[in-house]
Order: C-alpha cells, then structure tokens, then sequence
C-alpha cells in the first residue's frame, strides 16, 4: 500500500531567505506538493545525496558560498540527479542570468515575488500534475 | 469585548496601509496563503521579516561605519532586503532600498547615510502598524481576519 507522503509530490526549496523560504514552501504545500526547504545549496546538495525521492527543486538564484544557477549546473551534471526538473528564482530580472540558466537546463525562472500561478503552471507542464 | 469595533478598528487600519503606499498588492498574496493550515501565515512570514530585516539593517550599519566603504557589500546587503520587502509588499520601504542602491552604484556615501536613515524610518513605522494591526485582529478573535477592501 501507497503511503500519502509517498503519493505526494516532493519538492525541494532552496532560499537563503527565511521570507522568501516560508513563501515558496507555503506556495508549493498549497498546491498539494510535499515540500523540503533548506537554506543553502550546499544543503540542497546534501539532501539530495540522501533522499532519492525529490521530484523537483525550487531555487534562489542569489545565494552566498554557492549560487542557485551552481547548484543547476552540479544537479544537471550528476547522473543521478540530472532528470530533476529545477526551477530557478530571482527578485532580479537579468537576461544574461536567465538565458545562461536555461541554457544550463532549468525548466523556467520565476521573477520574484513567486505567485500561485507560477507554481500551477509549472507543475502542470513538469510534472503533469 | 466589542468585537465587531475592534474588527472594524483593524480593518481601518489595514486599508490605512495599504492607501497611505505602507503596502501593496503582494501583502494580498499573503493574506490569499493563509488557510486552515496555516492560520497566521501573514503574522508570521511578517515576523520572519522584521527579525530577518533588523539583522541585515544591522549588517548595513556596521559597514556603513567602516572607514573604507564597500560599495558592493553594501549592495548585496540592500539587495537581500529589497527582495525581504518586495516579498511581503512593504512598498515605501522597497522604493527607499532602490534608491540606496542607486547611492551605491554613484559611490555616493552620503546619499546612503540619508537613503539608509529613511529605511530605518519606513522600517520602524511600519514594524509599529503591523504590529498594531496584529493585535487588534487577535484581539477580534479568529473569525475571517481580513479582507480585501472595496476597490
């Protein structure tokens, strides 16, 4: 039998921000996904050595030690990782930053604030639900 | 009690704010978040942004009172908490952040002591609304605890 935590979506937050971090969790949770937030890459990176079940990952582009757009870059390149689908954020509307992301392979980049229809929207399209 | 005065007194308020530019459309965003679940999500995303502002306002002031002026540490701190105040829709202090950071980008010094003063000002008067509003609506009692004023 199917537990609900295992039914549910698992989505990965990742914002040094611990406002931007309630939001998106907020955001994600109404939208019925099982959410994980964290505070850096470097913990992104090591929850996912743990967890094999994450289904898509949220993150901050501006991040001190390691930016979002690094943490796409090491998901992208593992093996393991690289079919994860990863959203980038930023309160910063760069076109060279959003091209190189997306060049990279996230799925879209969101311009902070994040609203309700992002999020649908996308998981929609990712992941179909 | 009177409750219904005093829903009425947080309403007032609340309407205060948004009218006199404290706050814009984004705090609407929050107050659409708050559910069974999670039935003070706007108090507490509010007071995760004044624990979270004073901590980088104080990060600010301390580089400011360096002799040797770093103008791109100073930006990065301001661009944390423009984004903290767009987040929640506090509007007069996200204007008075991007003219900070326009000090920043002119290496104007004073233009950032005054711009950063005007910051703590939007940032204390606010602080002293919010937490007003807070309380009257706690002091209401947990019926519907906000809605959208008339547009």
């Amino acid at each position: 039998m199917v537990s609900q935590e295992e039914r549910e979506l698992h989505v990965l937050a990742v914002d040094d921000s611990p406002v931007d971090r309630a939001l998106i969790s907020k955001l994600l949770r109404s939208s019925k996904f099982r959410v994980t937030s964290v505070d850096s890459a470097q913990r992104a990176l090591e929850l996912l050595d743990l967890e094999s079940n994450v289904n898509m990952i949220f993150t901050d582009y501006s991040m001190p030690e390691m930016t979002g757009y690094d943490l796409l870059k090491r998901v992208k390149g593992s093996s393991e990782l690289k079919k994860i689908p990863v959203v980038i954020m930023s309160s910063e509307n760069v076109p060279n930053r959003i091209c190189s992301c997306l060049e990279e392979g996230a799925e879209d980049f969101l311009i902070k604030p994040v609203r309700r229809d992002d999020v649908s929207r996308l998981c929609n399209r990712v992941l179909k639900c | 009690m009177d409750y219904v005065h005093l829903r009425r007194q947080a309403a007032s308020l609340r309407k205060g704010l948004f009218d006199q530019g404290y706050l814009d459309e984004q705090f609407y965003q929050l107050e659409d978040l708050q559910d069974d679940a999670s039935p003070n999500f706007v108090e507490e995303v509010v007071t995760l942004f004044f624990r979270d502002s004073a901590r980088l306002m104080a990060n600010i002031d301390q580089a400011l009172d360096k002799c040797v002026k770093d103008f791109n540490k100073l930006d990065v701190y301001m661009q944390q908490l423009k984004g903290s105040c767009t987040s929640i829709g506090a509007s007069r202090m996200k204007t008075e952040c991007t003219a900070f950071r326009e000090c920043c980008r002119d290496e104007n010094i004073e233009g950032c002591m005054r711009s950063f003063q005007k910051i703590k000002r939007e940032h204390s008067v606010l602080r002293q609304k919010l937490e007003s509003y807070f309380q009257l609506l706690r002091q209401a009692g947990p019926v519907e605890c906000a809605t959208r004023p008339n547009k």
